[in-house]
């Protein structure tokens, strides 16, 4: 239910008189019309997390590459310990 | 697709696995809040790559789950209504009411509809301005900015033949339910990614110090999962009780500020009733004052009064973490996805369709015990 999927978004949309800011998200392929209106600061080429039809984040790129630089830590602490 | 796929990485995992195997001294039991991260941990078996040491109980974060039968039944009659075109996330319409499904409103004439989004409901309103298009607003805080954000448009626009039954559930008042209970044997929570994604993460801070458990905000992908029990137990071991947050690349401490005032503008925190659980303070939204014409309660009118739960299924327990899905003795028998008795066997995020589709139970050891229920396995 809580399900949210990453998805980069390829173009906004900004017209007159509209009641929120949308842009077009590419899912692996799928295009979906995405509500931004709470990530007013994401742009095209971002990627955002996007639940029910609302992008509810950016993904920070820097933040995601932390888990791997953790994966390369925890490797050395093996080679060092493993005889 | 990118920020999914090398999060699901076998040996990554196993790494993860292996550096909790070593830090590991003690055993301890985590709850995972959100049924979606029940569904990842049963579908990978997870379980088996933890050393023994770890228990992994699984919470009570499925809506769909802890939606009171009461509130089906009122969906079901407002739905039978010929002018009403009732909308519903997917998985809401199998959930067995005291008597029927919305499915089987459906199969005999209703006009039950699948949407995507609450702005699918809001558009069939405009399209339809003699029909009463109603929609079922159910969620954690993940989906309380949709559902604000299209009762907040409507009345921007002034249409007045669209409503809302709300069924919004918030995440921390469950949890202390769930520490405040005499059986509750968890040392620490994987708190629910997506609803941090919201509300950030300081509204764990006082749960975390009150009952002294460590709260790792947490994703879904494999990967994050295990990076989440390992911030866990290193708490644990260390003797640490603090809110962490695993999830870095989508949650910021402060949540998303825009989407928060929305649900504030929009709704209020209210009483609910969990299913299986019972009434929880301050654990709901309700719509405010000023858009209380947008309740479908209100409009329609509808009591279903009080209703039994189907007394086989121990629903209350599972959603609680003090019963595996297995030692329910309808698991697999008398409830399957195709007939389900209780709600978790309904939803894809539900603890015993979970255990029934991935065969979780085998993680158990007793499974000469088991029905051979699970099909594919
Ligand atoms: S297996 Fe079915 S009857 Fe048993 S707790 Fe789960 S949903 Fe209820």
């Amino acid at each position: 239910m809580c399900l949210a999927v990453p998805g980069k978004v390829v173009s906004v949309i900004e017209e007159e008189g509209l009641n929120f800011r949308r842009g077009k998200v590419d899912f692996g392929g799928v295009l979906k019309e995405v509500c931004l209106a709470y990530t007013p600061e994401a742009a095209v080429g971002d990627y955002v997390l996007v639940h029910v039809g609302f992008s509810l984040s950016v993904v920070d790129e820097a933040e995601a590459q932390k888990i791997f630089e953790t994966l390369r830590e925890m490797e050395q602490l093996e080679e060092l310990e493993s005889p | 697709m990118k920020f999914l796929d090398e999060y699901r990485e076998s040996s990554a995992a196993a790494q993860v696995a292996r550096f909790i195997r070593r830090i590991v001294r003690r055993p301890w039991t985590l709850m995972e809040v959100c049924g979606g991260q029940t569904h990842t941990i049963v579908k990978s078996g997870l379980m088996d790559l933890l050393p023994p040491e770890i228990t992994l109980v699984h919470g009570p974060g499925c809506p769909v789950c802890v939606t009171p039968v009461e509130l089906i039944d009122k969906a079901i009659a407002i739905a039978a209504r010929p002018e009403t075109i009732f909308c519903s996330f997917g998985d809401m319409l199998r959930v067995p009411g005291s008597s029927k499904s919305l499915l089987e409103v459906k199969a005999s004439g209703a006009d039950v509809r699948i949407v995507y989004s609450p702005l699918d409901a809001l558009k069939l309103a405009r399209a339809n301005p003699a029909r009463e298009v109603v929609f079922f607003a159910v969620g954690f805080e993940t989906t309380a900015p949709a559902n604000a954000m299209a009762v907040w448009q409507a009345e921007r626009e002034g249409i007045r033949n669209f409503s809302v039954l709300v069924a919004h559930v918030l995440v921390p008042p469950a949890m202390e339910a769930i520490l405040g209970s005499p059986h509750c044997r968890i040392h620490g929570f994987l708190a629910a990614g997506h609803v941090c994604t919201v509300m950030g993460w300081e509204e764990y801070t006082p749960i975390s110090r009150r009952w002294h458990v460590p709260i790792v905000v947490t994703g879904f992908e494999p990967l994050d999962l295990l990076e989440g029990v390992q911030m866990a137990v290193t708490q644990l071991e260390e003797g640490r009780a603090e809110v962490e947050n695993q999830y870095r690349r989508a949650v910021r401490r402060e949540g998303n500020r825009p989407a928060q005032e929305r649900i504030a503008e929009v709704f209020e925190v209210a009483p609910r009733k969990w299913r299986g659980i019972g009434e929880i303070p301050s654990s709901g939204l309700r719509l405010r004052e000023r858009y209380r014409a947008f309740d479908a309660e209100g409009k329609f009118h509808v009591d279903a009064g009080a209703v039994e739960e189907p007394s086989e299924c121990i629903a209350g327990l599972v959603l609680q973490g003090l019963k595996k899905p297995f030692e329910c003795p309808a698991f697999g028998t008398r409830c399957t996805p195709e007939t389900p008795l209780g709600a978790p066997m309904v939803s894809s995020e539900g603890a015993c369709a979970a255990y029934y589709l991935y065969g979780g139970r085998r993680h158990e050891g007793n499974e000469s015990e088991l029905p051979s229920a699970a099909p594919g396995r």
